[in-house]
């Protein structure tokens, strides 16, 4: 009986994580820019290893019985889950600050220039402690670009 | 089911390295790499289970930090030109 509940949530819970994995995959194919991919492609990694994590748990206590291989399997998955966030978010502040500019749902950039979503980047972070403050940045940069060529004019 | 597992990372694993291959800048390829560096832990653990010799499990945690490690040098460089010294902080910020 208890045999059975193993291998059935165990195949179930390793579909899904074929599929989270997968699906990660064709959106990392698919999706039309940088930054979406690094969404789809960042969420799907932690997800399909979490549900990939928690089968091989399973497997390893109920199945081959060996405490250490689920010790081993639980920090994988705890090293996973703090180094795959961290590089995804290292992997999109560095290509702001070497001037990617995100698209919109059009394709339209939604800074006016690469010098722009550096200066975004290099911000302070006391600047963006919610989205709303990164929107102000952001027209605050605007704002003293314009005034830049202005004087760039007058002189 | 360890088998269907490792047949939809290869499929990723596939898909992944074509990003890596085709990826018009180097961010995608970066994202690409590094995704393909998780999806290789992920494997190697699988692959051990399916093997039923669990002791690869050591081999997959040292790919996890090394992967990490890897991206994170590899980033700095593209973002300051420089692995070592601390210059930059005091003329960027």
């Amino acid at each position: 009986m208890i045999d059975w509940i193993v291998w059935s949530v165990s195949w179930v819970l390793m579909l899904i994580g074929c599929v989270f994995v997968v699906s990660g995959a064709v959106g990392l194919i698919r999706m039309p820019d940088l930054y979406t991919r690094l969404h789809a492609a960042s969420l799907t990694d932690t997800g399909g290893a979490i549900v990939i994590s928690l089968v091989l748990i399973i497997q390893s206590v109920f199945v081959f019985g060996s405490a250490m291989a689920a010790i081993k399997v639980l920090l994988i998955l705890f090293f996973t889950l703090f180094t795959s966030p961290t590089a995804s978010h290292a992997l999109a502040k560095t290509a702001l600050l070497c001037g990617q500019v995100p698209t919109d749902g059009h394709g339209n950039p939604i800074l006016e220039s690469p010098e722009q979503a550096t200066l975004l980047a290099r911000s302070r972070p006391a600047d963006y402690r919610s989205g709303q403050d990164g929107e102000r940045a952001r027209q605050e940069a605007a704002e003293r670009r314009r005034h830049d060529d202005n004087a760039g004019d007058q002189s | 089911m360890f088998a269907t597992a490792v047949v939809a990372l290869l499929i990723t694993m596939a898909l992944t390295l074509a990003r890596a291959l085709m990826g018009p800048t180097l961010f995608d390829r970066l994202l690409a790499v590094n995704s393909f560096g998780t999806k290789t832990v992920l494997l190697i653990a699988v692959y051990g289970f399916m093997t039923g010799r669990p002791d690869f499990l050591d081999i997959a945690l040292v790919y996890a930090l090394i992967n990490f490690v890897g991206t994170i040098a590899v980033l700095k460089f593209f973002e300051y030109d420089d692995l070592g010294s601390g210059a930059y902080q005091e003329d960027d910020f």
